[in-house]
């Protein structure tokens, strides 16, 4: 099994650096297939560690060798594949693989295509190592390596300004949160005296509950800038300057999910502070409609759909702090096949519509269309979480969690939220697929993507629909090492009530949605509508002024204060010192250039000056020695 | 009558040696400055010979003897340049030795 386990991590870096030998040479067809071959190799191994671990054989566990190694410090890269990982990896490498198949086709046209394959397998194999780590050391490096690949990837097309002004934001919205994750790293070192899951969780339940509860919150920090959840969410949104194939992969599936995977992985922890995992399901309740509510009004395809990841990035969040961890590891994975699908059709959307993002000035593209059509709906059905596709299994689940431990506020909000989430997907289908060809004002021919990217896409496709059947096989596996709690509401009255009315109220809202946006007249707003003055319209549309508010109130004073301290600190303190240093030594020179008159009489004399100075030396010294213990009784004398 | 001992002779060194010192410092006759090494390698070769009687142990004197044959070699070397830059430049001042400028 270890040969197996090798093989799904180290394929993606094998191909990362295959295509990086290609990288400054123009577009070549091989540097996207062979790394697509080689995670699709990596998907191999993965499924027969997976069905390995499905047939009861244990975990996978390998010291492949000694990292750090002093003292008591002791840090192995170890890898581990349990029922918990071996989920990561099986969603990191399918979707990925799809997405790089996907990419071949997408950026076809793109000068940097090389490049693309480069970056894109490197950061696989980054969050490789994240999923597979046995030790929070291993998690980090993976942590910062799809932070990188994430940045590299945003500012793929680095000659725009606004694709490198959001690579740098998310960089370094992540840094910050990454600090606190990397305290709570600290704290677990410091409190456990191990960095091994394993170990250090074993040690956790002596611990002191303060101790604890700074561990679970700077973690979660971590987390929060991972997975963008507030005030850490800007980034994500502005994250989409990055080619779709990127969106689909990483700020979708599998990046944004890791988070998540942190607070799966820390159980153990989070399990002794239930008050922080109160908090956390708060903050992903509000997170989810905060989100969703954003996402209603936005008029760019890409952002509406990374608002909806948020959202249900929330809901995970929700599931996760509730202790049901097993769930919320189940709607990230049924959450990666959905999404990365409907970023993946919204991508053929965009080639078709030369880069258009404004839903408003596509409409009736289902004609031209096709295959993305019924893709897209079937993504957007199976995020509302209509039966009986993947995300009415998780997200219901969710909801029942929330019910069944009592916290009818949580409740209330993800059921709104659904509502929320049904009608913007339906408001984009409907704009995007229905309704007018408001396209033809623009003077755009659509077309169909290739063949091999739908081809490509169809195993999310078949794995959005029917990802909900796996409910009770996973159920089993991940239990195993995740407290196995089943959520069941107690009167089946009950139950079907709340399945019922939920389905209701997300279908009523998918109608609202086509009966709003399919209508004849949509015109492309212009801003002068009753609805776009409206103060709430403006609220949502501008992000509830909270970017504005970073540039006023963060961006704006830091640097200020950076600006300051550029003009007083470094330049009159750091600089000058430097300054100094060099200055005084000039000026010895300049002095004592003299010296080197050239002349014999005076270089003699120089001699001279030499020897009696190293002899009055000699002498001092030697006096100094033989006289010792009466110059120590004088100074104690003096009290020195 | 007072006998004459081994810091008489250090002493005689030591002012022959302040001599010789001052001669290198303040002549500026090159003929003049080599009168002034001699000086200063005598001075050194009393105070050899002086102390190696003092200890009993010939190797001071045997010392003595090769500062005087490299003295003597480096007098004649020394000379034999000095006659040289005198063909040439037809003087031997110091002060006027400085195609070393730095």
């Amino acid at each position: 099994m270890e040969l197996f386990l090798y093989t799904a991590l180290f394929s993606p870096l094998v191909g990362s650096l295959f295509a990086a030998l290609f990288g400054a040479s123009p577009k070549t067809k091989i540097a996207g297939i062979i790394p697509s071959a080689l995670l699709g190799l990596s998907f191999i191994s993965s499924s027969i560690l997976l069905v390995s671990i499905l047939s009861g054989n244990g975990a996978v566990h390998v010291e492949m060798m000694t990292w750090m190694s002093a003292g008591n410090l002791y840090i192995p890269f170890g890898f581990v594949v349990d029922q918990v990982s071996v989920t990561m990896m099986m969603v990191v490498t399918l979707v990925s693989t799809v997405v790089h198949v996907y990419a071949i086709g997408y950026m076809d046209h793109d000068k940097g295509f090389n490049r693309f394959f480069s970056y894109l397998s490197a950061f696989v194999f980054s969050m490789m190592i994240l999923v597979m780590s046995d030790n929070f050391a291993g998690l980090f490096i993976g942590w910062e390596g799809v932070g990188l690949c994430s940045w590299l990837l945003i500012g793929f097309w680095y000659h725009k300004e606004s694709a490198t002004w959001a690579a740098n934001e998310a960089f370094i919205m992540n840094r910050i949160a990454d600090l606190g994750m990397l305290i709570g790293i600290f704290l677990v070192y410091w409190n456990t005296g191990t960095l091994q899951y394993e170990q250090a969780f074993a040690a956790m339940p002596s611990l002191e509950n303060d101790v604890l509860t700074w561990m679970g919150v700077f973690l979660f920090i971590g987390a929060m800038g991972k997975s963008a959840q507030f005030p850490l969410h800007t980034w994500l949104a502005d994250a989409m300057e990055g080619p779709t194939p990127v969106s689909a992969l990483i700020h979708a599936a599998t990046m944004v999910t890791a988070g998540v995977y942190l607070v799966v992985r820390a159980h153990p922890l989070y399990h002794l502070i239930p008050n922080i995992g109160i908090f956390i399901a708060s903050l992903g309740a509000f997170v989810a409609l905060f989100a969703a509510s954003m996402a209603l009004v936005n008029r760019d395809m890409k952002r509406v759909i990374a608002y909806s990841t948020l959202s249900q990035l929330g809901y995970m969040f929700v599931a996760a702090g509730l202790g049901a961890y097993w769930v919320a590891l189940f709607h990230l994975m049924a959450h990666a096949f959905f999404k990365a699908l409907l970023f993946l059709g919204a991508g053929n959307v965009m080639h078709a519509m030369h880069d258009e993002l404004d839903p408003f000035k596509m409409g009736g593209l289902n004609k031209a269309m096709k295959g993305t059509f019924i893709m897209m709906t079937i993504a957007s059905v199976a995020l509302a979480g209509i039966y009986p596709l993947a995300g009415f299994f998780s997200k219901d689940l969710i909801l029942e969690v929330a019910f069944v431990e009592n916290h009818y506020i949580i409740y209330t909000v993800l059921l709104f939220t659904a509502g929320l989430t049904a009608f913007y997907s339906f408001r984009l289908v409907a704009l995007i697929f229905h309704g007018e060809e408001r396209y033809k004002l623009f003077g755009i021919h659509p077309h169909e993507a290739y063949k091999f990217m739908l081809i490509a896409m169809s195993p999310l496709l078949f794995l959005a629909v029917i990802a909900g059947s796996f409910k009770m096989t996973y159920f089993e596996m991940v239990t195993q090492v995740l407290p196995a709690s089943e959520y069941h509401v107690h009167s089946s009255l009950t139950f079907w009530i709340m399945t019922i009315g939920t389905q209701l109220f997300v279908a009523a809202a998918i109608l609202f949605a086509y009966k709003k946006y399919t209508r004849r007249d949509i015109k492309v707003p212009d801003g002068t509508s009753k609805m776009e003055n409206s103060f709430a319209y403006k609220l949502l549309i501008n992000q509830y002024y909270i970017p504005f508010a970073y540039q006023e109130y963060v961006v704006k004073p830091y640097r200020e204060v950076s600006s300051l301290f550029w003009t007083h600190v470094d330049q009159k303190i750091v600089d000058a010192t430097v300054d100094g240093i060099a200055h005084t030594f000039y000026k010895i020179g300049e002095e004592t250039r003299d010296m080197q008159s050239g002349n014999l009489s005076i270089m003699l004399k120089w001699m001279v000056a030499g020897t009696v100075a190293l002899l009055s030396l000699a002498v001092v010294f030697g006096l100094s020695v033989k006289y010792a213990t009466e110059i120590k009784l004088f100074l104690s004398g003096l009290g020195v | 009558m007072m006998q004459i001992g081994l810091n008489h002779y250090l002493v005689l060194s030591t002012i022959l040696f302040s001599i010789g010192l001052i001669g290198v410092m303040r002549r500026k006759n090159l003929l003049m400055l080599f009168f002034a090494t001699e000086i200063l390698l005598n001075s050194v070769n009393i105070s050899f010979a002086a102390i190696s009687h003092y200890y009993g142990d010939l190797t001071g004197q045997m010392f003595a003897f090769f500062v005087i044959a490299i003295a003597a070699s480096e007098v004649a070397v020394g000379l034999g340049l000095l006659i040289v830059w005198h063909k040439k430049h037809n003087n031997i001042d110091l002060d006027f030795m400085s195609t070393m400028r730095g």
